[in-house]
């Protein structure tokens, strides 16, 4: 109670550099609230698109069922593999006609027989595997050309190309959003403390005299992390109160519009709202704490 | 030797002295000596002044008793504890059981009169009825009983300076330490100043002022431990300021003083 009352002196009788203090959580709780689920939704976007990574096994045309059946096993057992799914010859032919119905309206009757080959259709445990994979059902010869350990395997394939692509491009976004949010949650983090340690720095003459007159080391601290909570707990509440205001005057509406938009998963606005809060008000007590111990070196 | 207070036994001043300096020897990161080699023993309910010209190590004597330093040699030692042996946790305990008066009176500047004097009890853990009770009592007693509420920038300088032995005194400490306490004031607010602090010493309290006020030291014929350069060259009952002197060696340091040679008078 005491310590309480300390808190709200300090805070009343040195209300500008408090107020400075409650800005920066502000501004920080802010753009934090904003950015957590934008890199949230891009990596979120980056793993749907790794998501189409997969890998296709062509069956040959004269593999008995046994040997497809006995085939299929042996790519479920393989490594890293999450599922194979099998397409016959009949189900290729379908699919491909409803890709491009007009080449097959009277392309099959011209072919005479089904020219597609049965497949397996094999979705990675990770996308970054798919390499790997290939490498176990088909290493690569001394020629360099692959050559497939099953006889009942005709081809296997994975859009190299494109696979590389997609996977170097999710990789950076990956990796670059993921080191944006870090450095901004640093930057946060030391941005919160030094404004608290000016705040601090200002009233050092006064823990000093406080330690002089013989006040233990967490006499005079409370109620500076009291301090640091207060404030740090103001901050974050109005920002919180800005971005629900924002959310649901801007997001919401364009939400509905662009329903696309607003899919990817992001994080629960409660669980962010309350990791804001947690986190700004963590930083803002350990940072007097943290400051303070300077001074109360004896 | 004198003993100072007469109602107190003699043999129990002798045995354990509040404040102890045994060969203490403070030197600073810079090289600028502090004390060299300081002995002295100040027994229960003395009144002694330390005094010497500035950076004589006054004040690193008080700052050492504050266990604000380290000594590199010796031992300071507070009713027979050795202050090395106090761990840095049990230093406030022991900043408690020792008031302390400054040249710049030390006031926490956004708090009143009363709150400063009521901090120092409240760090000791006092209750409230009691801190009401206390603080106005005190208040009154150094005579500021009608600006309890006033904040430490609407005083003057003694005012400010009596607030700072209210609080340094509200606990009853057995020791007071004083570093230069009239250094910022007109020599009339001084001797009020003093004699505030003599009263405390008539209660029995231990006190240890540093200064080089001449008058006051000249007016009190108290004990006087000098200070030259970190070493203790003086150390004598109802002392002056200046050891005696006889009246040619005072005119030849009243000339040096005055910076004229014994020819300047007549020219």
């Amino acid at each position: 109670m005491f310590f309480f009352k300390e808190a709200l002196r300090g805070l009343r009788r040195s209300s500008a550099p408090a107020l400075a203090a409650m800005l920066t959580v502000l501004i920080t709780a802010l753009v934090l609230g904003v950015f957590i689920p934008v890199v949230q939704a891009t990596m979120g976007a980056a793993s749907d698109v790794r998501e189409r990574v997969v890998v296709d096994v062509y069956v040959a045309d004269g593999a008995s069922d046994a040997e497809r059946q006995s085939a299929q096993r042996a790519i479920e057992r393989t490594a890293n593999v999450r599922s194979v799914d099998f397409v016959s010859k009949d189900e290729a032919l379908a699919r491909a006609r409803e890709k491009n119905p007009r080449a097959f309206r009277e392309g099959s009757e011209l072919l005479g027989t089904n020219p597609l080959p049965a497949s397996f259709r094999i979705v990675p445990e990770k996308a970054d595997d798919v390499g790997r994979i290939v490498d176990r059902l088909a290493p690569k010869g001394p020629d360099g050309a692959r050559e497939p350990q099953l006889t009942a395997i005709d081809e296997v394939r994975y859009r190299e190309e494109d696979t590389e692509q997609i996977l170097s491009v999710t990789g950076l976004v990956t990796v670059v959003t993921g080191g944006l949010a870090l450095l901004l949650v640093i930057a946060s983090v030391a941005l919160i403390a030094n404004t608290i340690r000016l705040s601090i720095f200002a009233r050092r003459r006064e823990v000093e005299v406080m330690r002089l007159v013989g006040a233990t080391n967490w006499f005079i601290r409370w109620p500076f992390m009291i301090e640091g909570v207060i404030v740090g707990f103001a901050g974050v509440a109005l920002a919180v109160l800005l971005l629900t205001i924002a959310k649901e005057s801007v997001l919401e509406p364009m939400s509905h519009r662009w329903e696309f938009f607003a899919t990817p998963d992001t994080i629960a606005y409660p669980l962010l709202v309350a990791l804001l809060v947690v986190a700004g008000v963590a930083v803002s007590a350990a940072g007097s704490g943290l400051t303070l111990r300077r001074f109360l070196r004896v | 030797m004198r003993v100072r207070a007469p109602e107190a036994a003699p043999s129990v001043i002798k045995t354990v002295p509040v404040v102890e300096f045994k060969g203490v020897t403070k030197a600073y990161d810079g090289g600028v000596v502090g004390l060299q080699r300081a002995s002295m023993s100040i027994g229960r309910g003395e009144f002694v002044f330390l005094v010497g010209p500035t950076g004589c190590g006054k004040s690193t004597c008080i700052r050492l008793l504050l266990k604000e330093l380290e000594p590199n040699e010796g031992e300071v030692l507070i009713a027979g504890k050795a202050l090395s042996k106090v761990t840095s946790k049990r230093v406030p305990m022991l900043r408690r059981n020792v008031g302390t008066v400054f040249q710049d009176y030390k006031l926490l500047p956004n708090r009143t009169i009363y709150d400063n004097v009521a901090y120092s009890l409240a760090v000791i853990g006092e209750s409230r009825d009691e801190i009401r009770r206390k603080v106005p009592d005190i208040l009154r007693l150094v005579g500021l009983s009608t600006k309890l509420h006033a904040y430490p920038d609407e005083l003057s300088g003694g005012e400010q300076q009596r607030v700072s032995i209210a609080r340094a005194f509200v606990n009853h400490p057995p020791l007071l330490l004083a570093d230069e306490p009239t250094g910022n004031l007109d020599p009339e607010t001084s001797i009020g100043i003093m004699q505030l602090i003599y009263r405390i010493n008539r209660t029995g309290t231990t006190v240890v002022v540093a200064t080089h006020d001449k008058e006051m030291v000249d007016k009190m014929r108290r004990r006087v431990v000098e200070l030259r350069e970190g070493r203790v060259v003086r150390d004598q009952q109802m002392g002056l300021y200046r050891p005696d002197e006889s009246t040619t060696e005072f005119a030849i340091r009243l000339r040096g003083e005055l910076g004229i040679g014994a020819q300047g008078i007549s020219s």
